[in-house]
């Protein structure tokens, strides 16, 4: 039914009690998530989003108590990192960190720390992954954008991630599972590793991909797939045809440097690889049914 | 952040890296006065070379040789007269001009895909570079930093040798190398590049010899990590900022001006660039990237609005909102309080999606804005509207 998330998913939440953690918290429980467990150090002992969610000043202590396996991060960009660490420390298996404005070192520097765990990490400043089948929405992509369905979805944006969701479920194609994969340089999970858990997942038979300018994770990805799922039916989208040279577009990722990293050069390496690229975000429903998508 | 070659020069030197001395001019007077210092040295000709941020300064006449006071002068008033890729130089830096042996690259970036710092050298330094980094791969020699440790001598040692240092040059060699990782470090940077790193003959009591000096600098600053360099932050070089630019950052709006007459503003970057994409696609140009970012209230959106129609090359402007945690409504809210400011008259396309969008849509619609429901219609009515002449006041 998915990927990473399922219905034995319970979530922890690190800075449940700010803004933006309380918010999305509360959808995720609205969509039908388990959350269990919300983490802000001086603070537990309290309970948040109107006594749903009982909070604990440590990771170690939240999983103890409450057999949390999932986290995702609201913590600033200052505490970010120590807050990924914390959490692969304790054993969780799978870290989604929404965070956006982590220097690219501090990055480099968890990497390794979160590799030696075996974990995973997903992001940062990603808008997270949801399933729908399994109702599992752990991040802050609207739950109402959704239907279940057989399409794999995987995305290196935000908000344009919504856009070619509600395209799909629109044209009454379901997802299988989202993953943002997030927009900095330095990512925890590249499209190549969410692509290998694409293939291995007999319920999505299809994927679409959204990149944009910067890096070569487009091109790594669509070698991965030439060689890995040749035969998934594979449609792109890649933002950034007309962003100019050597200025970053928003995400810290984003940015063509010395002639490399540009939105024609990815579409030309997706293409090659037997992946259908839109031009624009509504296309790609039709070039999915184009490709025996039925649903 | 780009940090100019002086500034470049100056933290590198603070890592102890060989960075010869410099003066800095902002007049043919000040070259002078600074050559002459030079020659008083027993140095027998100077290197200036405009500080811009630009590439290609030396194919632009931007780098000169000058061996007497009047060569300085001469050469120091044509490049402060010289527009480079549309940047008016305003400073020049003098050198000593080196005896250069051989031109080496030395450059550290951050490698995406292996997640690590990537130290890159090539025994073919100077200004073909990219060429050969094209043409010749194997010209390059690649080593990743440890994450935790830095650079190791060995790793160092392991490029010298490769580059085919005599042994004498190679100690120096692995200071510079670690040294160069350490500055990645020290500073935030997403790349720390010298080209050429030069072997220069100087002069010494038993006869010439051969040392590595570092004869051009080129730093870049990871801009999520300025708020913990505001050493570095504060050698941002404002000259070089585009004005609107400058403003948008300093009220917090990513923000970055284009040469079109379509202004945008849309809430994510991969939407805001989609959205410019899909202008363009409709046969417009658009003006502007701006992202307003997640959770934008109204008053975030009215600044937003008001940087857009500051720019008078603007002829439309379009808003495209998908809304998770940003709120249609309040979106609205900030859209008519902005357009009330207004003294021109702009035609703006809105389409918003998400959170409270019929809200945002009744609160559009007595106000009289444009709506549009989808983002390709939204994109086509915003290029149509551009093409409309004015209505008359």
């Amino acid at each position: 039914m998915s990927i990473l998330v399922g219905p034995e998913t319970r979530v922890l939440v690190q800075g449940v009690t700010g803004r933006e953690g309380e918010f999305h918290t509360r959808q995720s429980l609205e969509f039908g998530t388990r959350v269990v467990a919300g983490v802000t150090p001086g603070k537990g002992g309290s309970t948040a989003v109107d006594g749903q969610v009982p909070v604990f000043d440590s990771v170690l202590e939240a999983v103890d108590r409450t057999g949390a396996n999932v986290s995702v991060i609201y913590v600033p960009a200052v505490g970010a990192p120590d807050a990924i660490a914390e959490s692969v420390d304790a054993g969780i298996p799978l870290v989604v960190c929404i965070t956006e404005g982590i220097p690219t070192l501090e990055m480099l520097k968890v990497v390794p720390l979160v590799e030696q765990a075996g974990a995973r990490l997903i992001g940062a400043n990603c808008p997270g992954l949801t399933s729908p089948g399994s109702r599992a929405k752990v991040g802050i992509i609207p739950g109402g954008i959704h239907r279940p369905g057989r399409v794999g979805v995987v995305s290196r944006s935000g908000t344009l991630t919504y856009e070619v969701v509600q395209a799909l479920t629109d044209a009454g194609i379901g997802q299988s599972t989202c993953v943002g994969i997030g927009g900095d340089p330095i990512t925890g999970t590249s499209f190549a590793d969410v692509l290998a858990l694409f293939r291995d997942d007999p319920e999505t038979e299809a994927i679409v991909l959204i990149g944009e300018i910067g890096g070569s994770a487009e091109e790594d990805a669509a070698a991965f797939a030439a060689r890995e799922l040749p035969d998934r039916p594979m449609v792109a989208f890649i933002a950034g045809r007309t962003a100019p040279e050597g200025r970053r577009m928003g995400h810290a990722g984003a940015i063509i440097s010395g002639g490399s990293g540009t939105a024609q050069a990815k579409v030309a390496a997706l293409e090659a690889a037997g992946a259908l690229v839109a031009d624009t975000p509504s296309q790609i429903p039709e070039l999915l049914r184009g490709s025996g998508v039925t649903g | 952040m780009k940090l100019q070659e002086h500034h470049a020069r100056r933290l590198l030197g603070a890592q102890g890296l060989p960075v010869p001395p410099f003066r800095l001019a902002t007049s043919a007077d000040e070259v002078a006065d600074a050559t002459a210092e030079f020659l008083s040295e027993g140095v027998e000709r100077v290197v200036i070379k405009a500080q811009v941020l630009v590439g290609g300064r030396g194919k632009a006449g931007g780098v000169r040789l000058a061996g007497t006071l009047a060569e300085a002068r001469e050469a120091g008033a044509a490049i402060l007269a010289l527009t480079i890729k549309g940047i008016p130089v305003r400073r020049v830096l003098v050198a000593p001009a080196a005896r250069i042996e051989r031109e080496l690259y030395l450059s550290a970036v951050i490698d995406r895909t292996a997640r690590r710092i990537l130290l890159i050298a090539s025994a073919e330094g100077g200004i073909e570079i990219e060429e050969v980094a094209a043409s010749r791969p194997e010209a390059m020699l690649r080593v990743h930093a440890h994450p935790h440790l830095g650079l190791l001598d060995f790793q160092a040692r392991r490029i010298a040798m490769g580059l085919g240092l005599p042994r004498d040059l190679q100690r120096g060699f692995v200071r510079i190398a670690k040294g160069l990782v350490a500055t990645m470090l020290a500073y935030d940077c997403d790349l720390v590049e010298i080209n050429p790193l030069a072997v220069v003959e100087v002069p010494s009591p038993e006869g010439n010899r051969l040392e590595l000096q570092c004869l051009d600098a080129k730093v870049t600053i990871d801009d999520s990590a300025l708020p913990r360099q505001p050493d570095v932050e504060a050698l941002r070089d404002l000259d070089e900022e585009d004005r609107t630019d400058r403003a948008a950052r300093e009220d917090g709006i990513n923000y970055i001006r284009l040469e079109g007459t379509i202004g945008c503003i849309v809430n994510g970057a991969g939407l805001a660039m989609t959205t410019m994409d899909l202008i363009k696609r409709a046969g417009g140009e658009p003006a502007n990237f701006l992202d307003i970012g997640g959770g934008a209230r109204a008053d975030r959106v009215e600044a937003a609005l008001r940087l857009i129609l500051a720019d008078p090359a603007v002829e439309a402007v379009l808003v495209n909102i998908f809304g998770g945690i940003t709120r249609g409504d309040e979106v609205a809210h900030g859209l008519i309080a902005a357009r009330q400011a207004q003294v021109r008259d702009v035609p703006m396309v809105v389409r918003i999606v998400g959170t409270n969008a019929d809200e945002a849509h009744a609160i559009l619609a007595d106000a009289n804005f444009i709506t549009a429901e989808s983002l390709d219609e939204a994109a086509v009515r915003a290029v149509a509207a551009a093409r409309q002449p004015a209505p008359a006041r």
